[in-house]
């Protein structure tokens, strides 16, 4: 008897042992992976810090790249007391808050209209929000020269080199691919809370203020992410549409201004793209928080 | 409170037509259940009368007002959904009082009526919770209090209780069927569970393919079904549908012949009815409860005969005995006391006072005069009394 009892626990343990072993292979490729892509990732970002706490000599000396010896914050310094780089931040800040708000306020009601207000072509008219984002930007500069020049034949304003110009050009890309965020979130509140709000008395405008936004706010605040991040971040716009060292935004500006003909001043550049990269950085962080608890209460919708 | 009224009511979808043609007077106060398998347009017809839908044509009167053009919220009716569509960001205070305060209610009158209506289901204490924050069960009651606090004239119920478990089904069945008594409102409600029907409707409308089967309270439904579909529908175990022949007996009596050589007699109450029907293949219809153990008493209009048990379901009260005659799948529900077992023949004993003979041709229940049927509630209790002895 105490044989069988002992023979029924080593098979339950040697079971568990296998359940056990499985787990951990799993695990360790899940590490495995995950840490060679968190070096892959993070690696540009170090060595960007690492050569923006170095001094020009420190940089073109033969010692190891990756390792700052006398960290100095002179590039910081350098940057930050530069008046043009502060006018680079500013145009950006601006351009990007701008953008941001405009692409809600259109595709916001936009998607609304698209997932909820069935009328004739709505679903053509979805796909073909969705293929214009697919168009790339390097195709879109040269015919926006052309209607800037029509527009400015027209009416005498003068479109180019001014950096306002980003706040119209910036919406053709993160509109069309924000309304489609949208329209897919919207889609998946269910279709009762709709006419439950129907029934309780409200109209288009009252279901979409007081049901749809706040429903579907992880959804917009995803958007907004995507909205801030292509006004922030674009470059091939600003570099073809602004010129001149007021006008510039910052990805182009630290690029232009900071390379001088064949010399290159890696110190200040890798300084101003990490103050360039940290307000999207810091947005993510807030938000992410927000945005995946968002998710979840979703996920258990009342 | 009012009454509805639909005439000639149409809903086309493209091409196929859901709803065909239907007329339907409720009363004013009165609790109207309609029910049928899905893709019947049930829940059509209630979508209609709630304004989510357009009428292809006909008419929807509500209180004696045409509403067909009149948007949801000036219909003033209040619904209640399957999945119960609770806003999900508000607490139940606000999810409840979401109309009124659309409708710029003054603050007092609605916290009066929302503490009104959570009084009545019970949730005070949930007010201030979010509906994630609810069990099933609860979602349920703030979904119906949402549709309280509006005092509307219709209220409408679209398979409320199908998202819930089993024992919580029953519970709130019993629950809705409060609120009505306490509320008084004219209520429609549409489910496919013919149980739910039975128990809260005051008359039940049985939909099939987009008409009407049969109006009726449930009792009348079903004891006297008009049709096949009914006849089947209404009534769990089904009603059992046996191939039968009408035939002359001695004595200016009618036997049906039931394939393998069963000859029952038909109550001679029944027999001028039946008689134009004389030589014809029909069904022979009969209800599990109507096939009971065989007992040395046969009262008149009852017949005995012996077949060989496939299945036997005991549920505790009563036992459930499926056997095979003319190819079809029969059910008796006889006492738990009885003994059976699979394969053992048994003596079962049929009442044909409660049969119904329906004609293939046209799935009509030929009709009986009203004396003639097998009254519902006497031969009930023999059945009880039965079971008692036996």
């Amino acid at each position: 008897m105490a044989a069988a009892v002992e023979t029924a626990s080593h098979i339950r343990a040697a079971r568990r042992g296998s359940i056990r072993g499985s787990r951990r292979k799993a695990l360790f490729w899940s590490y495995f992976f995950l840490v060679l892509f968190v070096v892959i990732f993070l690696a540009p970002p170090f060595y960007m810090l690492i050569t923006s706490l170095k001094s020009s000599g420190e940089i073109s000396a033969q010692v190891n790249p990756w390792w700052v010896f006398h960290p100095t914050l002179e590039n910081y310094l350098g940057l930050l007391t530069e008046p043009n780089f502060v006018t680079f931040f500013r145009n950006s800040a601006v351009v990007s808050l701008c953008v941001v708000a405009i692409s809600m306020l259109i595709s916001v009601p936009a998607a609304f209209a698209l997932a909820r207000m069935k009328f004739w072509g709505s679903a053509t008219l979805a796909t073909g929000v969705f293929l214009t984002y697919l168009i790339p930007e390097s195709l879109l500069f040269i015919p926006f020269f052309r209607i800037f020049a029509f527009l400015r034949d027209i009416t005498g304003i003068e479109f180019l080199n001014h950096w306002w110009v980003l706040i119209i050009v910036y919406p053709t890309l993160s509109v069309p691919f924000c309304t489609w965020i949208l329209i897919s979130y919207f889609a998946s509140i269910p279709k009762e809370l709709d006419e439950a709000a129907l029934i309780d008395g409200a109209g288009y405008i009252q279901m979409l203020t007081k049901i749809f936004i706040p429903v579907a706010l992880p959804g917009i605040i995803a958007a907004t992410i995507f909205a801030f991040t292509v006004a922030w971040a674009d470059f091939l716009y600003p570099l073809a549409f602004t010129t001149s060292a007021d006008q510039l935004v910052l990805p182009v500006g630290i690029v232009t201004t900071l390379i001088k003909g064949d010399v290159y001043n890696w110190g200040q550049i890798m300084a101003g793209s990490l103050i360039c990269a940290a307000p999207p950085l810091i947005i993510y962080a807030f938000l992410m928080d927000y945005y995946i608890a968002g998710l979840t209460a979703g996920a258990t919708k009342g | 409170m009012a009454q509805v009224t639909l005439r000639s009511l149409v809903k086309r979808f493209d091409r196929t037509e859901a709803v065909r043609g239907i007329d339907l007077d409720i009363a004013d106060t009165e609790f109207v259940v309609l029910v049928g398998p899905s893709g019947c347009g049930k829940s059509t017809t209630l979508r209609m009368i709630a304004g989510l839908e357009d009428a292809s044509a006909g008419e929807i009167l509500i209180g004696g007002e045409l509403v067909n053009d009149l948007p949801p919220k000036d219909r003033d009716i209040a619904m209640v959904f399957q999945n119960y569509a609770l806003y999900p960001h508000m607490t139940v205070f606000e999810n409840m009082s979401f109309g009124l305060r659309l409708k710029k209610f003054p603050k007092a009158e609605i916290k009066e009526r929302v503490e009104q209506a959570a009084r009545i289901l019970d949730i005070t204490e949930l007010l201030q919770r979010k509906p994630r924050q609810l069990s099933g069960g609860q979602r349920q009651r703030v979904a119906m209090g949402r549709a309280i606090v509006r005092h509307p004239k219709v209220f409408l119920f679209d398979e409320p209780l199908s998202n819930l478990d089993a024992k919580l089904r029953v519970q709130m069945r019993t629950e809705i069927k409060k609120v009505h008594q306490k509320v008084n409102t004219t209520t429609v409600y549409v489910t496919h569970d013919q149980v739910e029907a039975m128990t809260l409707a005051d008359r039940v409308v049985v939909m099939n393919a987009g008409r009407i089967e049969q109006v009726g309270p449930p009792n009348e439904l079903y004891h006297s079904p008009r049709t096949k579909f009914v006849a089947g529908f209404i009534g769990s175990p089904a009603m059992n549908f046996i191939p039968c022949r009408l035939e002359e007996s001695g004595g200016g009596g009618l036997t049906v012949r039931v394939g393998d050589g069963l000859v029952l007699p038909v109550p001679s109450g029944r027999t001028a009815s039946y008689r134009a029907h004389l030589g014809k293949e029909l069904i022979l219809g009969l209800r599990p409860e109507h096939i009971t153990e065989a007992h040395p008493h046969a009262e008149p209009g009852t017949a005995e005969f012996a077949v060989p048990v496939d299945v036997v379901e005991p549920m505790g009260m009563e036992t459930m005995l499926y056997f095979a005659m003319s190819g079809t799948q029969i059910c008796a529900r006889v006492s738990p006391e009885t003994p059976a077992s699979p394969g053992a023949t048994v003596n079962l004993l049929a009442d044909l006072r409660h049969m119904h003979l329906i004609d293939p041709t046209t799935n009509q229940v030929i009709e009986v005069p009203v004396a003639s049927r097998g009254n519902a509630q006497p031969s009930a209790d023999a059945t009880a009394l039965r079971r008692g002895v036996g």
